[in-house]
């Protein structure tokens, strides 16, 4: 079992710095491509300058995550002048947006209640996400898993990712 | 001192302050402005600063615009603003405003032309309150009543109705500066700003009735 989840867990830190690599190389045009669009007048476009300045922000260790998979997130607390990292873990039943306004919906039950929290990818309040396990779903919002209670809640998971 | 400067809205997007948290915001594209003419009490009985910002191609601008504008450098403009300032000290002809005059956490007002809506009617234009869509009502969008019958016999002024709407210099004020980059000419302003992306805005810095500006 040990055996099986370290496997795992060296699989998603391989694709995680695969994805790292590839995030880098579809990021690094928004980002480096400041050469003049319009070669008339060597000016960039609204659009392009608005990407630049999304880009400043993009974080670039994000992990790969899809709908499915159970992940950790550390949650940046300030209690007064105090700063403390909170984990909050769960299923993400839903990705919204692209870039820098991504976000991910994450399921879990708390004391019986299903609490569902909404964090922005690219936000300094995420501190960190680390995904645990990788399901296996057949759909893109899993919203379905609202009207199931105990063990229908289970998604399966995949080895492939 | 920043005295002001034109721009060019490029859209919204959002920003993270200290916080993390999400803010709204708009992205300015400003400047460099050249100062086409300096104003003063002995030739003009008042003193400013006229402002040129956008390209435009040399055929489009006319003799006297032409004229004016090679006063101060090479390059034609698009548009013209003029600003009030106490003195014209410091300021010379065909030097540009940057971005660079603005600085995070000020605040500005910005004004620009709101979009065109075209005839609109109450519900858009004055935020009327429709009728019901069914059960026999007729009355969907219509505007009711106008006013009392014989007595006035009129329809008072200003009354509310149906009209055009939009494409209006409007002034959005107190707006925060998040962010200047001097490097790409972006000024980017918490909240949002008239017109659409693309549209010319004119960035002052803001003027609040009762209290003198600092300096």
């Amino acid at each position: 079992m040990a055996a099986e989840s370290n496997e795992i867990n060296d699989m998603t830190s391989e694709t995680e710095a695969t994805t790292v690599e590839t995030s880098l190389e579809t990021s690094t045009p928004a980002v480096a491509t400041l050469e003049p669009v319009k070669a008339t007048t060597g000016k960039l476009s609204a659009q392009d300058l608005i990407r630049a300045f999304e880009a400043d922000q993009l974080k670039s260790d994000l992990p790969e995550i899809y709908v499915g998979d159970t992940v950790r997130v550390g949650v940046r607390i300030s209690e007064g002048n105090k700063e403390r990292i909170q984990p909050y873990e769960g299923v993400v039943i839903a990705k919204r947006h692209g870039g820098l306004h991504e976000t991910i919906t994450v399921r879990r039950i708390f004391q019986g209640v299903g609490v569902e929290r909404v964090f922005m990818l690219h936000s300094p309040q995420v501190a960190s996400i680390k995904v645990e396990r990788r399901g296996k779903v057949r759909r893109a919002k899993l919203f379905y898993l609202r009207d199931r209670v105990g063990k229908a809640t289970r998604v399966k998971q995949r080895f492939d990712r | 001192m920043s005295i002001g400067i034109l721009g060019k809205k490029l859209g919204m997007s959002q920003f993270f302050d200290d916080t993390g948290k999400s803010i709204p915001v708009t992205v300015i594209e400003a400047g460099p402005c050249r100062i086409t003419q300096l104003k003063s009490t002995s030739t003009d009985g008042y003193t400013a600063v006229q402002l040129g910002f956008g390209d435009i191609r040399v055929k489009l601008v006319n003799k006297p615009a032409a004229g004016h504008l090679a006063k101060s450098g090479e390059e034609p403009l698009r548009h013209l603003r003029e600003y009030r300032v106490d003195s014209v000290e410091g300021l010379s002809l065909g030097s540009s405003i940057t971005v660079s005059d603005f600085e995070a956490g000020q605040k500005v007002d910005v004004s620009g032309d709101t979009m065109g809506r075209g005839f609109a009617g109450l519900q858009k234009r004055h935020g009327f309150s429709r009728g019901p869509m069914s059960h026999g009502s007729k009355n969907h969008r219509e505007p009711g009543s106008i006013g009392a019958g014989t007595t006035p016999g009129r329809v008072y002024p200003g009354k509310r109705m149906a009209g055009r709407y939009g494409g209006k210099q409007i002034t959005t004020k107190g707006l925060v500066i998040l962010k200047v980059d001097t490097e790409r000419n972006l000024l980017v302003v918490k909240g949002s700003v008239p017109g659409k992306p693309g549209s010319l805005l004119n960035i002052l810095p803001a003027k609040r009735v009762g209290f003198k500006a600092a300096n």
